[in-house]
């Protein structure tokens, strides 16, 4: 009895958090736009009772994920978005690996310090934040007088409102989920693994590639996801830092959502980009599982 | 044809394999080794002893190149090591944590570091199939090092060490994370596995009992320094200072003045005892502090004073220890010493013939204790 209330009590969480919401979406993407409030339809009626349900359901259709084929600026902003993703992935191992490496390679007394200084960024919002590399990346920016005054360059460059300055903007965003696995994974790594290696005739190169990277393995995996998931949707970066050709997902979905107000189609980008995200999603959850299968 | 003895340290026109001269190492102001000069032979079974932080994890860190002396140098074959890092020496080492990599299977271990030398696929399943044999490991040649037991992970660890053929083999504690009976029953396969592959091998540990059964030769170590260095019976039977006799096996020591007879001296250590006579060849000034050490197993427990010894005391039983093969007795003279006694218990623990608070005789003969400087 017990243990049934502890396995109902986090399914029916799910089911009101994640498992409703994402019906009501489904809902208003197989549905037609049309001008009333909210503005869609058909719109389900309690006191039409069984027979209004059954001419909703008659209503729906896939009209909606049909349009999203027929016109190629979807397509093309869910390919940009995961090329954006993917790159700024990539971008935050490059960054988050040397970081994560020398934390766990730090004196003991000095890696809660180091700890607290990859978390500070949190406690602050992440807008604010965002909006303070305006600041930064703009052509009468901190960054151009900088390199200005230095003179390293004769004429300011245009970082901001390029892709460059989503780049910068994810990897800036996410590096701390990057860094944060791939510390745990070094820092559990016994430290005469790396003498045995060298012991048996590697070099200090051949030891970290033959070692240290595929002990790591495992935190680099779900550092990845943990960028790339929330990096395909972003909105709030694209917005902020991108240019008017920057093509992501999460712009396009607000635009429909708030400038378009189409309802349905923006719902149904929504259902696509989650079935898009499913994947690395499932891929994610089983490495941590076998993670913890090789703990335990 | 007497039967040749393994003793190239006696054999003066034996060339060493390792020596070490003058080396000291520090680490800031901590002095770990301090001046020690002293030589390995090849084939050796040579074990350094010592409590923990002696000295003898860093002299082996150095032999294995993780560390440079401070002062000296360590000779391999006639060649200064200093320049040659860890990746380049004919010198493998067994981790005391094992160390094996924990994404590789058993055979990928073992296989490592022939694959760092470029030998050929066919060369690498050949000597990674033989050290699976040598070490029976055959049955887990495909499981990871968390798949198998222990005493499993031991031998894949010595495998690997010895993939390489090394000229010399560390082994630092090797077998401390095993359990009492296995390690005893590792030990004669290390000894076994020393024999047939013919590889020196150096062995740390803090264990005596360890390295009294393994090693052709243990250097006792104190605070940086070798205090002896010598086979194991003579190790036990001659100590040459109280360190040693009280560091290798039980030992009773006392303390007194010294006074020349009969080729030996007499030992007063205290005033409402007789004096002791122990033979010993040591030059001892008369009326000069010396130590008397005693092994329990050459004391003589008697309900009667017997009568052809010359060193008889009285005293009381304070404790016994009873070991199953053996039992230890704590004998109190009336001045308030303690010495120790041990027996075989080659009869039924019925018949035992003493019990606590029985007035004993104790004895031994003329050579049975030694007598020391320091």
């Amino acid at each position: 009895m017990r243990r049934a209330l502890l396995i109902v009590v986090p399914y029916l969480w799910l089911l009101a958090l994640f498992l409703v919401p994402f019906v009501i979406v489904l809902k208003i993407a197989l549905s037609d736009y049309n001008l009333s409030i909210p503005p869609y339809s058909p719109q389900y009626d309690p006191s039409s009772g069984w027979q209004g349900l059954r001419d909703m359901f008659a209503a729906f259709d896939f009209e909606n994920f049909v349009f999203l084929t027929e016109d190629d600026l979807y397509w093309k902003a869910y390919l940009s978005s995961l090329q954006i993703a993917l790159i700024s992935t990539l971008l935050s191992l490059l960054v988050g690996y040397p970081i994560a490496y020398a934390m766990a390679r730090a004196p003991e007394q000095w890696r809660p310090t180091l700890m607290m200084l990859v978390i500070l960024p949190f406690w602050t919002s992440f807008l604010i934040r965002v909006y303070a590399w305006k600041g930064i990346l703009s052509t009468e920016g901190y960054l151009n007088q900088l390199l200005l005054g230095l003179g390293a360059i004769e004429q300011p460059l245009t970082i901001l409102n390029t892709d460059t300055a989503v780049y910068i903007g994810i990897v800036y965003t996410y590096l701390p989920f990057m860094i944060l696995p791939i510390y745990a994974a070094l820092d559990k790594m016994d430290g005469s693994l790396l003498e045995a290696a060298e012991d048996l005739g590697c070099s200090r190169l051949s030891a970290f590639w033959l070692v240290t990277v595929p002990l790591s393995r495992n935190g680099i995996i779900a550092g990845s996801f943990l960028v790339f998931i929330p990096a395909v949707g972003e909105f709030v970066i694209p917005a902020l830092l991108g240019g008017s050709d920057t093509l992501m997902i999460g712009k396009v979905l607000y635009e429909e959502f708030f400038n378009n107000r189409d309802w349905p189609v923006a719902s149904a980008v929504a259902v696509i980009l989650l079935l898009i995200l499913v994947i690395p999603i499932v891929l994610f959850q089983r490495n941590q599982q076998k993670q913890r299968e090789l703990d335990g | 044809m007497p039967e040749k003895t393994f003793e190239p340290w006696n054999d003066p026109t034996e060339k060493p394999l390792i020596e070490f001269k003058g080396v000291s190492k520090r680490f800031g102001s901590f002095t770990a080794i301090d001046n020690q000069t002293f030589d390995i032979y090849a084939k050796e079974f040579f074990a350094l002893l010592g409590p923990s932080g002696c000295g003898k994890t860093t002299m082996m860190r150095m032999l294995a190149g993780f560390e440079a002396p401070t002062e000296g140098h360590i000779l391999l074959g006639g060649q200064d090591m200093a320049p040659i890092p860890p990746n380049k020496r004919q010198v493998n080492m067994m981790f005391q944590s094992y160390a094996l990599f924990p994404h590789l299977s058993v055979w990928e271990n073992i296989a490592f570091g022939l694959k760092r030398d470029g030998k050929d696929k066919a060369t690498i399943a050949a000597r990674v199939d033989a050290m699976l044999k040598l070490t029976r490991l055959e049955k887990f040649s495909q499981r990871k090092p968390h798949q198998i037991s222990g005493g499993q992970r031991q031998r894949v660890a010595l495998a690997r060490s010895l993939a390489k053929a090394p000229k010399l083999l560390l082994l630092d504690e090797p077998l401390g994370a095993l359990d009492a009976k296995l390690r005893q029953e590792t030990q004669f396969e290390l000894m076994d596995i020393q024999e047939k592959t013919g590889t020196t091998f150096v062995i740390v540990t803090h264990d005596q009992e360890e390295a009294m059964t393994v090693a052709s030769r243990v250097a006792v170590m104190d605070d940086g320094r070798i205090v002896q260095v010598d086979t194991p019976d003579r190790i036990y039977e001659n100590p040459n200072s109280t360190y040693v006799a009280d560091f290798i096996g039980d030992v009773t020591i006392l303390e007194g003045r010294v006074t020349p007879v009969d080729g030996g001296f007499d030992l007063a250590f205290a005033e409402d005892q007789p004096a002791i006579y122990a033979k010993s060849s040591q030059h001892l000034a008369s009326g000069q502090t010396a130590y008397l050490a005693i092994r329990p197993e050459k004391v003589s427990v008697t309900p009667e004073k017997p009568a052809d010894r010359r060193n008889v005391i009285r005293g009381k039983i304070l404790d016994i220890a009873y070991l199953g093969n053996l039992s230890t007795y704590h004998v109190a003279l009336p001045g308030g010493q303690i010495i120790k006694a041990q027996t075989a218990n080659t009869r039924r623990l019925a018949n035992r013939p003493f019990t606590w608070e029985d007035e004993v005789w104790l004895s031994w003969t003329d050579t049975a204790a030694v007598l020391l400087e320091r």
